[in-house]
């Protein structure tokens, strides 16, 4: 089979002469990173050991984001007989001399068709608080599995906390292939087994590929080794997934970030609401609501970055004009008469904790929900998680650090919520230790109940 | 704008993530300044702050670490840019702490080292509780692992082990008297976006960028335009080429490029087809060692 990308690249030119940008290489070059394209977030998670800075180094050159200096750095540092294309991606010092990764890390590379945020996510230390990190904004989740170990503990918990962060696809790797023969039975047996696995989980949409990072085999192109795989290559997956039908453009939500007035002779009597749609459609004419005051008007113009638009929808930024001079201000929520959102005191949530002091009932904190901030005081703890078993122990008097559990928080004002469920942008908070003011832990709403 | 489908495109997607990011920091922190250099990326990153606001002026000033090597083309367009938008220019100037004794002159002429205690004394001196720097997660593999909103303790250190988890687009501002936050708007660009959105904004850049018949000489396999800082050396003999500059950095340190891209389309053409990163290329400062960004960041360096 013919590779299935659409991608073809010019090749490497000598450094000491000039780039001939009239060349057809370079109005091909141009072509291809010019055109209009979109954005797919994509978190990985796996660990040293099966792969996944070798699987990330391997698109990152495969797609050739990785320069030339960078691969001479790499190849020059590699042991053995291979270029170690794990070198790539570990970026800090400590990594480097103690062999693990610390942080999650962003990487970047393009195709004609789309352009890829890659957040790459440790496998051991401080776990679930990286991974629950990168895969927030992710609109796609790759988990590997060592084609020789099959699904572990390990996977079962990514493919939770994908799930619990209701990333809409998730593409599992099947990985070292080669070390298991190009076995179709040994495949099989893992896409079962995950499948089956991820129907209790409400994962909407899962792709198993079996690949060899280290080799490249069905990664960028299909491999002549696996005749018996008719499925994509994992890049034309990520090329063709479909995201458009993830977002929520049908409850239209705006907090209110900033409130722009020029106070100039020019532009006296401009008040805009500056803020970023978080779901839903404005149009110009609109009639909206105000919360917390429930107060309605109309919305008299929409300023984009380059002038006034027709209508808004996420992620735009945007200014809002409305037609009567309320009282707005940060914090504040426009949505339409007929489909608001709760507003509550009282939150229920899925929380995971980021901290080494654990959450504990009648604890007080800070809560930054949209572009709202107020105080809260844990009134309860109804469960905590175990994130491998999906047990739920109601005996459970506090979460410790990377631990889930199920909390009821109270909080001091209204918040303008929906179930995260429905709405990853009004249905997600975080929780601020108010001393130390780091970021404690993440949540999010689920019905009460 | 016809987009029946409500997709937004990469460089509208990164563009409204940037404006979020830097309404969020206006609206949560006190006292915020802007760092600009008149290079590209800081370029790009005050345009975004201006739409961000706009028809308002940008509510913040912004600040310039001038290390007194500066290309004056570079300069002459800091200050106009500055003018034309109306916000105030803050210089923290390296040779006026060279004088005051604060900092000394390294022996291999780099300022980039001692950019830093001036740029930490400015932040002190006018009370910054944020500042926003134009930095990419692609250039460098310590900035690939640094948040949007990056702590600093009271000396404006980094602590690569300690960040704050950052999740969706919550970010969290909050800060003790003395600390003080980092912002990088542009954290998710890549070059080859800075370059496009300039062109499809139709942004102003300094001339430099483009290429143009300079007079230059050779120095370790570098091309350098002969200028006030760069004299020719015994040996050297001068020639002139058609170069221009991929990174405006110190004057005195900063390579030029062979290159034929005298529009931003054809610097569009070169660098999609080059294989070289812009700071391996051709700043000298980065090739200390392979952590140079991670040790100058834990001093408190952007």
């Amino acid at each position: 089979m013919a590779s299935n990308t659409d991608t073809t690249y010019p090749t490497v030119t000598d450094a000491d002469e000039p780039v001939d940008v009239h060349s057809p290489v370079a109005e091909h070059a141009v072509e291809l990173a010019t055109a209009r394209k979109d954005i797919l977030r994509i978190a990985t998670a796996g660990s040293v050991d099966d792969g996944k800075s070798t699987l990330i180094g391997r698109l990152l050159y495969d797609s050739k984001a990785i320069f030339e200096d960078q691969y001479e750095a790499v190849a020059r540092a590699s042991k053995g007989d291979h270029v170690d294309l794990a070198l790539l991606t570990d970026g800090l010092r400590a990594e480097r001399e103690q062999g693990i990764t610390i942080d999650v890390a962003y990487r970047y590379f393009a195709t004609p068709r789309r352009t890829f945020i890659l957040a790459d996510t440790p496998g051991h230390v401080q776990y679930t608080r990286n991974m629950v990190t990168g895969a927030s904004t992710a609109d796609l989740a790759i988990v590997l599995v060592d084609a020789r170990k099959g699904m572990v503990e390990q996977s079962r918990r990514h493919a939770f906390l994908a799930s619990l962060l209701r990333v809409p696809h998730l593409v599992v790797a099947v990985n070292k292939m080669d070390l298991v023969d190009w076995s179709e039975e040994v495949f099989e047996a893992i896409a079962d087994e995950f499948s089956a696995f991820a129907a209790k989980l409400s994962v909407p949409d899962l792709t198993v590929v079996p690949i060899s990072a280290l080799h490249g085999d069905n990664v960028v192109t299909h491999s002549a080794k696996t005749p018996w795989y008719e499925g994509p290559t994992l890049l034309h997956h990520l090329e063709h997934v479909h995201v458009a039908s993830d977002r929520n453009l049908t409850d239209a939500r705006f907090p209110v970030q900033y409130v722009v007035r020029p106070q100039t002779e020019e532009h006296h009597d401009y008040r805009g609401y500056a803020g970023t749609v978080a779901s839903g459609v404005f149009r110009t004419g609109d009639d909206v609501q105000v919360l917390p005051s429930g107060l309605t008007t109309t919305i008299a113009g929409i300023d984009g970055p380059r002038g006034p638009v027709d209508e808004a929808f996420p992620p735009m930024a945007v200014t809002l004009r409305l037609a009567d001079d309320l009282d707005v201000s940060r914090g504040d929520l426009v949505c339409k008469p007929e489909n608001a959102p709760t507003v509550t005191q009282d939150l229920d949530a899925l929380v995971c904790w980021m901290a080494e002091e654990p959450l504990r009932p009648r604890q007080r904190i800070a809560v930054k929900h949209t572009t709202r901030t107020v105080r809260a005081v844990v009134k309860e703890l109804a469960y905590r998680l175990d994130v491998n078993t999906l047990h739920r122990d109601r005996e459970a008097t506090e979460l410790g650090l990377n631990d889930i559990g199920r909390v009821r928080l109270r909080v001091t004002q209204p918040l303008f919520v929906d179930d995260y469920t429905r709405n990853r942008a009004t249905g997600r908070f975080i929780l601020v230790d108010e001393a130390t003011n780091a970021t404690v832990g993440a949540g999010m709403l689920t019905p009460a109940g | 704008m016809s987009t029946p489908d409500y997709r937004l495109s990469q460089l509208e997607t990164l563009e409204a993530e940037s404006v979020h990011v830097i309404r969020e920091v206006a609206a949560e922190l006190e006292r915020p300044a802007l760092l600009f250099s008149g290079g590209k990326d800081s370029i790009v990153m005050l345009e975004l702050a201006r739409k961000a606001f706009a028809p308002a002026r940008i509510p913040f000033p912004v600040m310039h670490v001038d290390t007194g090597l500066n290309f004056p083309d570079v300069l002459e367009f800091r200050d106009k840019r500055v003018a034309e938008l109306g916000v105030q220019l803050i210089v923290a100037s390296v040779p006026d702490a060279m004088a005051r004794g604060v900092v000394k002159e390294e022996p291999n002429g780099s300022r980039n080292r001692i950019q830093t205690p001036v740029l930490l004394d400015a932040v002190e001196e006018h009370g910054f509780t944020a500042l926003f720097g134009g930095a990419r997660r692609d250039e460098d593999k310590a900035r690939a692992k640094e948040r949007v909103f990056s702590f600093r303790d009271e000396f404006g250190q980094w602590d690569p082990k300690n960040q704050r988890p950052e999740l969706w687009d919550l970010y969290n501002g909050r800060i003790h008297l003395g600390e003080s936050i980092r912002v990088f708007p542009l954290s998710n660009w890549t070059e080859l976006d800075i370059w496009q959105y300039i062109l499809r904004e139709q942004i102003a850049i300094p001339p430099l960028y483009l290429a143009q018949e300079r007079e230059v000489v050779e120095r370790q396999g570098m091309l350098y335009a002969v200028n006030e800082f760069i004299r020719p050396k015994d040996g050297e003999q001068p020639f002139r080429a058609t170069v221009r500059y991929r990174t405006v950095g110190d004057a005195n340190l900063t390579a030029a490029v062979r290159s034929e891209a005298t529009t931003v389309e054809e610097v569009i053409a070169e660098i999609a087809v080059t294989r070289m990163t812009e700071r391996g290329a051709t700043r000298g400062d980065d090739k200390v060692s392979d952590a140079a960004m991670e040790d100058r960041k834990k001093e408190g360096y952007f």
